[in-house]
């Protein structure tokens, strides 16, 4: 009963939102059948396509956990895009900078340089946040701007591939790639255990509960004795360093390189992922495949019935309407099926 | 009216903040002595770059005053340019691109208030699905080749235009910025010294001391958050119909949450964001003038981020100290009173 | 007399809670009618069905005959209906003149005329002879002149009908006696008045009519002439009232909280703590009786660590508490009942098992290492739960699923079941129904005899009176006198709580 509570409000979003995705397909003289038909079997039944999907599934994953961390710790980190830039962009520097290592530490090392960029542009929203009071989604927002455009400048600059037209570093070695098993990008079981790990710090661990309780009830926090503002800050790390990581996969296992074209949007596909899973890292999962699958096949909708793919955006837009606003649970009658609650004042702590 | 402005003036004759005023104009004196033509240019663009920031903080500062958090105002500005040029690009006709941009602003606003004070959902989440909404929508529906028929004309406001320097700065300019800046010090009077002004803010600050004066809260709230929709609207019609003439895919480029941050600095006053707003567009003036002529070489992706870092570095030095009101960011639910 | 106020068969309920059940009452033109009743009794949703601030399940609301619709606060009011709520519906960061006319607003054209509302308020404040500052800030004012800026607005516009709720619970017996003074005089001249109160005395004094609730309904009308306070009492709890509870003597030893020199400044950095010294020893209850704003909650929060003392010092159990975190003070053997359980006391959406290991949360057997223990952590809930009589359907309840008297017994469970050498209680049975406050008490008692050494801070002196076996009042930041319970005196205390020198 408790489980069909959690997934009922998620599904119905899911429902409504590819009907209204249908209709205005049809609006748009185009066949939505067709369309539907293409994406999901493009999507989920083609080995190609399977591979696609969860290439595109991993990093999704990766920054709807580090949304997840920072819901669980009373913070809204819409800053994942710019974490995992940062992170993506570091990770293709290590990967064709440091030269002679077996693949075996190359590898580990360009994840970890990853995770540190990321944590690193987490940490500056978390310590303002702590220290400074200044609410993180303003923070996270402007990071991101400001990271893409850094990274903008060094794979236009200082990082580009000789000899390219276009803004792009050159190719990661081959020491420093991710490949993939059976089809399925490796990258891919990284984000699965990277979930587990996750829900288990939060299911098991002190660090877990210090977060919630911060995320909770700051005050009873402080007065337990829980360090609010280091582990607020501490919570703004994680999230950075799992996005950066999240960036290190995808340019290791997908990209190969960094391109500043790429990643877009990633971050914030990552927010309404981890608001559809309930801040459940396990449910993000799922979420993250079927956003992949989403994305991945979305342009083929072009060919087979003329739907542009940006139809993806306001779908994925209708879900999180109706996962996060009160209107199903209040059709539905349901009790207790409390939407998320981030909302701090912008001068507080 | 004429006594309230009258004190005003008097008031700031007084306060000891005026030496700033006279530091400022002593500075524009003298650049203006060095090089007229580049001071006036920077002057220009500040308010130019700086203005649509301003009306976009005035979204924040009617939202919050009544206790609203409003971080769609980005969903808002994108929704409303989105609307003001294909319905001003489809008709031919700038006006009603005007007021498309205005009805889907105060749309973005009445969603946001559904949202908030209705359905008392967490308002940074609600102002975040206005954000994302206004991207799907936008993104999907646009299509490429519109073009405007024209953009606004600047009016020459004769007699003030041919002033040196604050002529080509102020009285050249586009109808709604002349509509915009008059918005703003009405707006400045009307939350100072109205009985709505009085009201809002008593709402944002403590809501059941208005209820229990038998004030309407909820319709407070609904008026105020739909006419700073309405209003980021016609900034968004701003942006599109009289500054840019054109419109992309994410073409607000995160003026919203800027203008959040201006509101902060210019702590919840109308006048104080519309300052802090010019600083802004003046930091970016200055930037791109100083490249244009030479002087400096920055790199482009530096200059873009310029009103980002500001941003942040703003908040740090000024978050915490002020004091915004009391009640925004929760929602009034009067049984629990 | 025509009566002002009929109020017919009103129900009004929370969820699973009656507050008021099929209530009827009326008021005339010039009498005063006290509402009495416990905490939790119904009062003030009565009252706020009446001046439209609830909407009522059922029933009907006459002024002057009139119906009124429900949840029409604005109507109510322009019918000529006044309240003076219980918590003040002021805006602090604005002035008396602004709060005075809010809803009201003189007008000079379109802008408020700040001149003429001042006149006004300054008019009004002669009037009845309320002294304020029109310019003062809210925030900036003590909280008896809060009140008076409180009553000058419910008395703005032409009233015929006032409100009070709990009008004297911040007040000194001084203070207490000129508003009775104000009230009588308001009576006189034709004004209807209800008085909510659950002090007797104040019905005794000033009450025409006294309609008295429990659980919701009324259970008695009656009139101080036709009553005692003795009756009045048994109608209001519903049995015969022991104000005595039983405890043994006390048994006192070494001293295990000092407080020396202690001074301390509240929210707006005045001194509210002006020098206190003082001792509990182990074994024993120290009561501290005041009225409440006379730095009660600086001195215990200063104890705690949860504010910054700015001069003297605290030991527990002889040993310094300098700097401490209230973590660290708690780790020294303080436990604490804090005044505010939902801001420090619980995480209500956590369950009532991790309620009660909140602070101890990453210590043994509670987590081993990095690890949460949770067969530890449900073994200490069942058990604490049963000892400490929580109603609840399972420790994995979530605390905001509790009542508030259940929700105060886990936070007393869980500072009670650890190690302790003092307990600070802070306000520990208010918001409580009956029932948990007697098993509260006998929690406090139990602590005592078990060798800890108790500080009480009760805004209620019945409370002080009969817990305490010492009792120190603070008026104006200072502990004025200390005396033993034997000599305990409601008239002498209540002397010394106004400050004068008894
Ligand atoms: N907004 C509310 N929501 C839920 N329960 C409430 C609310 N207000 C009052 N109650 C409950 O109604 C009962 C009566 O409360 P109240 O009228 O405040 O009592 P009194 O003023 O007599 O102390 C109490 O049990 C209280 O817990
Ligand atoms: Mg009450």
């Amino acid at each position: 009963m408790r489980f069909i509570r959690a997934w009922i409000t998620p599904l119905i979003a899911l429902f409504i939102a590819f009907a209204i995705g249908a209709i205005l397909m049809i609006t748009q003289g185009s066949d939505p059948v067709k369309a539907y038909q293409s994406l999901f079997t493009t999507a989920f039944s083609t080995q190609e396509g399977l591979a696609k999907t969860f290439g595109k599934a991993t990093p999704l994953a990766i920054s709807g956990l580090a949304v997840v961390i920072g819901l669980r710790a009373g913070l809204f980190n819409i800053g994942a895009q710019g974490q995992l830039i940062s992170g993506a962009l570091a990770a293709a520097w290590a990967g064709y900078a440091i030269t002679g290592l077996p693949m075996i530490a190359h590898v580990p090392l360009c994840l970890l340089i990853g995770g540190f960029f990321g944590s690193i542009v987490g940490y500056i929203a978390g310590a303002l946040k702590a220290y400074r009071g200044i609410h993180e989604v303003i923070t996270t927002i402007m990071l991101n701007s400001i990271v893409l455009q850094l990274a903008e400048y060094l794979s236009n600059g200082p990082l580009k591939e000789e000899g390219s037209i276009i803004a792009r570093t050159p190719e990661v070695l081959d020491t420093a790639k991710i490949g993939s098993v059976a089809g399925l990008p490796i990258g891919f079981f990284l984000s699965g255990l990277l979930a587990l790990g996750v829900w288990w710090i939060f299911k098991k661990t002190t660090t877990g509960f210090r977060f919630e309780t911060v995320g909770k009830n700051k005050n009873a926090a402080w007065y337990a004795g829980i360090a609010v503002k280091r582990n607020t800050v501490f919570a703004m790390v994680a999230c950075g360093a799992l996005a950066g990581f999240g960036g290190a996969v995808e340019t290791l296992g997908v990209v190969g390189k960094f391109e500043p074209a790429f990643n877009q949007g990633l971050g914030f596909d990552g927010i309404t992922i981890a608001l559809l899973a309930r801040a459940n890292p396990l449910a993000v999962i799922p979420g993250a495949i079927l956003f992949g699958g989403m994305r991945g096949a979305g342009p083929t909708m072009q060919f087979s019935a003329g739907v542009s793919p940006e139809i993806i955006d306001l779908i994925l837009a209708i879900v999180l309407f109706f996962v996060t606003a009160p209107i199903i649970s209040r059709i539905l009658k349901l009790k207790n099926d409390t939407t998320t609650q981030v909302t701090s004042g912008w001068g507080s702590n | 009216m004429v006594g309230v402005v009258t004190k005003m003036t008097k008031s700031v004759m007084r306060s000891k903040k005026t030496i700033y005023l006279y530091l400022v104009i002593l500075a524009i004196a003298i650049a203006y002595t060095i090089n007229s033509v580049s001071t006036v240019a920077v002057a220009a663009s500040s308010i130019t770059f700086g203005l649509p920031l301003a009306m976009a903080a005035m979204v924040g500062i009617m939202c919050e005053r009544t206790g609203v958090v409003n971080i769609g105002i980005e969903g808002t500005l994108l929704t409303s340019s989105f609307f003001g040029f294909f319905v001003a690009a489809l008709s031919q006709n700038l006006i009603w691109g005007l007021i498309a941009a205005i009805a889907s602003g105060a749309a973005t606003g009445l969603l946001l208030a559904l949202l908030t004070v209705s359905w008392k959902m967490d308002q940074i989440i609600a102002g975040t699905i206005v954000n994302i909404l206004a991207t799907g929508l936008t993104s999907f529906f646009y299509k490429q080749g519109y073009s405007l028929p024209a953009i606004f004309p600047r009016w020459s406001i004769p007699g003030l235009a041919e002033i040196p320097f604050l002529g080509r700065v102020l009285f050249q300019s586009g109808p709604i910025t002349y509509f915009g800046l008059i918005f703003i010090l009405v707006l400045y009077f009307a939350i100072y010294h109205t009985p709505w002004g009085l009201r809002t803010r008593a709402i944002g600050e403590h809501p059941s001391s208005a209820d229990t004066s038998g004030i309407s809260v909820l319709r407070i709230k609904y008026t105020n958050v739909v006419i700073a929709g309405a209003f980021g609207g016609l900034t968004g019609a701003y942006l599109t119909l009289e500054l840019v003439g054109s419109f992309d895919r994410g073409f607000s480029a995160g003026k919203g949450f800027t203008a959040l941050a201006i509101m902060i600095f210019g702590r919840w006053n109308p006048i104080g964001a519309l300052l802090a707003a010019v600083f802004f567009g003046f930091a970016q003036a200055l930037a791109n003038q100083l490249m244009i002529d030479g002087l400096v070489n920055i790199p482009g992706p530096f200059i873009n981020m310029l009103p980002y870092v500001l941003t942040i570095v703003v908040l740090a030095f000024s978050a915490g100290k002020v004091r915004g009101p009391a009640a925004a960011g929760q929602p009034y639910e009067r049984e629990k009173a | 007399m025509a009566t002002l106020l009929q109020v017919k068969n009103l129900t009004k309920s929370f969820g699973s809670v009656i507050a008021n059940n099929n209530i009827s009452f009326e008021v005339n033109a010039g009498e005063i009618v006290a509402l009495l009743g416990e905490n939790g009794a119904g009062k003030s949703t009565l009252v706020k069905s009446v001046f439209g601030l609830l909407r009522p399940d059922q029933g009907e609301i006459y002024i002057d005959g009139k119906q009124m619709a429900p949840g029409d606060t604005a109507a109510v009011i322009a019918s000529g209906v006044g309240m003076v709520h219980q918590h003040f519906q002021l805006v602090p960061v604005m002035s008396v003149t602004e709060n005075i006319i809010l809803g009201d607003e003189p007008k000079d054209g379109i802008f408020i005329s700040i001149k003429k509302a001042e006149k006004k308020v300054r008019a009004l404040s002669e009037k009845f002879g309320l002294a304020v500052d029109p310019t003062a800030n809210i925030e900036d004012l003590p909280v008896g002149m809060q009140q008076r800026v409180e009553i000058l607005k419910a008395l703005s516009k032409d009233v015929r009908l006032l409100i009070f709720d709990e009008p004297t619970a911040v007040l000194t017996p001084q203070e207490t006696d000129e508003l009775i003074l104000v009230i009588k005089n308001l009576a006189q001249l034709g004004v209807g008045v209800i008085v909510i109160t659950h002090k007797l005395r104040e019905v005794m004094a000033l009450a025409d009519r006294v309609v008295v609730l429990r659980d919701g309904k009324v259970v008695g009308t009656t009139t101080p002439k036709q009553s005692d306070e003795a009756g009045l009492a048994q109608m209001m709890v519903g049995r015969n009232v022991v104000l005595e509870v039983s405890k043994g003597a006390a048994n006192p030893g070494q001293p295990v909280l000092s407080v020396k020199g202690l001074e301390v400044f509240d929210d707006r950095k005045l001194l509210a703590v002006k020098g206190v010294d003082l001792q509990v020893r182990s074994g024993e209850i120290l009561g501290i009786a005041g009225v409440e704003g006379n730095g009660q909650r600086e001195l215990v929060e200063a104890i705690c660590g949860m504010r910054v003392r700015a001069k003297g010092e605290v030991l527990v159990g002889g040993m310094g508490t300098k700097d401490m975190h209230p973590h660290a003070v708690h780790e020294a053997g303080l436990s604490h009942i804090p005044e505010d359980r939902e801001k420090h006391g619980l995480v209500s959406s956590y369950s009532i098992a991790d309620n009660l290991i909140l602070n101890r949360f990453d210590q043994q057997p509670f987590a081993r290492g990095w690890f949460r223990n949770m067969s530890a952590i449900k073994k200490n809930a069942d058990l604490l739960v049963k000892k400490f009589d929580i109603r609840t359907t399972s420790p994995a309840a979530l605390a905001s699923a509790l009542s508030g008297g259940n929700k105060q017994k886990v936070v007393i469970a869980r500072e009670l079941s650890q190690d302790l050498q003092v307990l600070v209680a802070a306000q520990p049975t208010r918001g409580v129904d009956v029932g948990s406050i007697e098993f509260i008490h006998k929690q406090l008692i139990a602590a005592r005899d078990g060798g800890a050494g108790v500080l009480l801070v009760s805004a209620e002196l019945d409370e002080i009176i009969s817990l305490s076996d010492r009792i120190a009042v603070m008026s104006g930041g200072i502990i004025v006198a200390t005396i033993d319970n034997k000599n305990a005196d409601r008239d002498y205390l209540g002397r010394l709580m106004a400050g004068l020198s008894a």
